[in-house]
């Protein structure tokens, strides 16, 4: 029997929660709770009394899980703690990944580790999705920038798109620049001087 | 000289100030150091990431060291402060709800008396009193900490610490999780301009020279990186003191609102640097004198009583052995460091490394190095004084 340890998987997008979840259900563990509500978290995990806390290191109400590390009075349950302080090499793979734990009481270290392994791997593939979402978001943002940019050199100037971009690639590079910073710099001058 | 990358971690509020200032005015880049600002998203991130090694420095709530080298609080780590980044800053406000109870009870929302504040707040009768703060070990809960137990018939289990994201604070009044709140500027202003909320009192009314932000660095790291830790300590002195002067605040707002570093426009920053609140909206605002320090009264130098002070507040707190959380506390700021660090140039150090914290009710002229220096107002509300054999 490998379900008899509880999780708590905060995460308000949805999508990710049921990955990580889905995840975690392959392995067989399956007392798992999903909370998405950042206000009254950590009275819904005092409430839950979970073994295992899984959070987004990146989610800011992380710190009001902290509260429940923190609180003294007696009927809260004691210890909270970030990872494993005996596994050094699991926390940092664990932020490296990007993700935070909380071992609340004292559950099997070895079952705490393999969920751990798990949810390590899945933040991996989740991070790395994300951060080339970001990269192609940008890539996306500045082509638009450029591209307003020579059109301002192009009604400017009167030359062609060609014209226009090799001009303020000749810029950039003589100023040491990015053409992205001289296609910006171009733009907020141009809204500035209206 | 080689150049050095500094890794610092913060958490983008206007007291960051002297970290964002001495990376754009290029202080750091004069003392030879690239400082990389990396946004936080939680102090409990932060805190990971410096107790871990992936941060260089950080920006940190002025409890947090002593936290940390106690093991109270995340993975354990010695951490040391070479450097104060700023003193008070905060306030505290209540549910629009609750201002109203309280002023059937008399409150005069007097906003420079926290007596009466405390006596209204406790003569409302409630089952229990949700108070919401950034991080539990942050000056704002022991500010408030310090304020109610003054007041002994308080009933310690019906108030209830919620950690709330300073960002949040204003939604979790309006939607009823919280009752009273002590945050830092803009967080406050915020809270009362969207009218959920009023704010009651400035931090300085319950003690007028709190210890808000400090510069954190791993012990071990200073260790390792003297010269590197010698020159970032000179590069945000030089900004405090830039920004601690009144006619460059103007030029700070603005520079912090432009920057990349922070989310906030310059007419929420304003209010923290020109110490001018709104306690309501709609009201005149309130001039406090000392609302946010960066250096004037040597707000800068990590005095070992403040240290003693949070570990002595802190063992109460959490039944931590009183005398050895005064001697951690004491041994996390570095005053050693602090003169090392600046005593060869023009900066005026104190003839002591500890004070009697409370003592000085008014701006009071002690023996420094070239002479004299002023210092305070560092008093309490109610008048009580500390002194940290600890600390000597």
């Amino acid at each position: 029997m490998k379900s008899d340890l509880k999780i708590v998987v905060v995460e308000t997008d949805r999508d990710l929660a049921r990955e990580i979840v889905d995840t975690l259900k392959d392995e067989e563990w399956n007392d798992i709770t999903v909370l998405g509500d950042a206000t009254g978290l950590a009275r819904r995990i005092t409430e839950l009394e979970p073994d295992l806390v899984l959070i987004d290191l990146a989610n800011p109400s992380r710190d009001a899980l902290e509260q429940v590390s923190a609180a003294t009075a007696a009927d809260v349950r004691p210890v909270a703690m970030f990872v494993d302080h005996s596994d050094d090499e699991m926390t940092r793979a664990a932020m490296a990944a990007g993700l935070s734990a909380y071992v609340i009481g004292a559950p099997e270290p070895e079952r705490v580790k393999s969920v751990l392994k798990t949810a390590i791997a899945r933040f991996q593939v989740t991070s790395q999705m994300r951060r080339e979402l970001e990269l192609a978001k940008q890539a996306l943002e500045d082509r638009k920038t450029i591209d307003r940019a020579k059109g301002m050199v192009m009604r400017a100037k009167n030359v062609s798109e060609e014209e226009a971009y090799t001009l303020m690639r000749k810029t950039a590079m003589s100023q040491n620049r990015k053409v992205i910073d001289v296609a910006q710099a171009l733009l907020t001058a141009s809204d500035l001087l209206g | 000289m080689t150049r050095r990358v500094l890794n610092c971690g913060y958490v983008p509020l206007v007291d960051c100030a002297p970290l964002i200032l001495a990376k754009e005015l290029g202080f750091a880049e004069d003392e030879g150091v690239t400082l990389n600002l990396l946004r936080q998203p939680s102090w409990s991130a932060l805190r990971d990431l410096l107790a871990l090694g992936h941060l260089d420095a950080a920006h940190m709530l002025a409890p947090m060291p002593f936290v940390m080298s106690t093991g109270l609080s995340g993975p354990k780590s010695q951490i040391d402060v070479p450097i104060v980044l700023s003193a008070n800053g905060t306030v505290l406000g209540v549910s629009r709800e609750l201002a109203k109870r309280m002023r059937y009870k008399g409150w005069q929302a007097d906003f420079r008396d926290p007596s009466a504040f405390a006596t209204a707040l406790f003569h409302v009768p409630f089952e229990r009193l949700r108070v919401g703060v950034p991080f539990p070990f942050s000056m704002h809960r022991l500010l408030f900490e310090y304020l109610i137990a003054g007041f002994s018939d308080t009933d310690r289990s019906r108030i209830e610490i919620i950690t709330t994201p300073p960002p949040l604070m204003a939604d979790a009044v309006a939607e009823g999780h919280i009752d009273v709140f002590c945050v830092g500027e803009p967080w406050g202003t915020v809270a009362a301009l969207s009218g959920a909320a009023e704010l009651a009192l400035p931090g300085t009314a319950i003690w007028a020279h709190a210890p808000e932000k400090v510069l954190g660095l791993r012990r071990g790291w200073i260790a390792d990186n003297d010269d590197t830790s010698a020159a970032l300590v000179r590069a945000v002195y030089r900004a405090a003191e830039w920004v601690g002067s009144a006619e460059n605040r103007p030029l700070a707002s603005e520079i912090l609102a432009r920057s990349e570093h922070l989310d906030l426009s310059d007419h929420v920053i304003d209010p923290a640097l020109t110490g001018q609140i709104v306690p309501r909206a709609g009201n005149a605002p309130w001039t406090i004198d000392g609302f946010l320090k960066f250096h004037d009264g040597a707000t800068t130098f990590p005095w070992r009583s403040l240290g003693a002070w949070i570990g002595h507040q802190i063992s109460g707190l959490h039944r931590l052995d009183q005398s050895v959380s005064e001697e951690t506390g004491a041994a996390c700021f570095r005053p050693d460091l602090y003169r090392r660090y600046l005593g060869t140039s023009h900066v005026d150090m104190p003839g002591a490394s500890a004070k009697v914290e409370g003592a000085m009710a008014h701006r009071t002229a002690v023996a420094s190095a070239r002479g004299a220096m002023l210092l305070g107002p560092d008093a309490f509300f109610d008048g009580k004084t500390f002194e940290f054999s600890a600390a000597e």
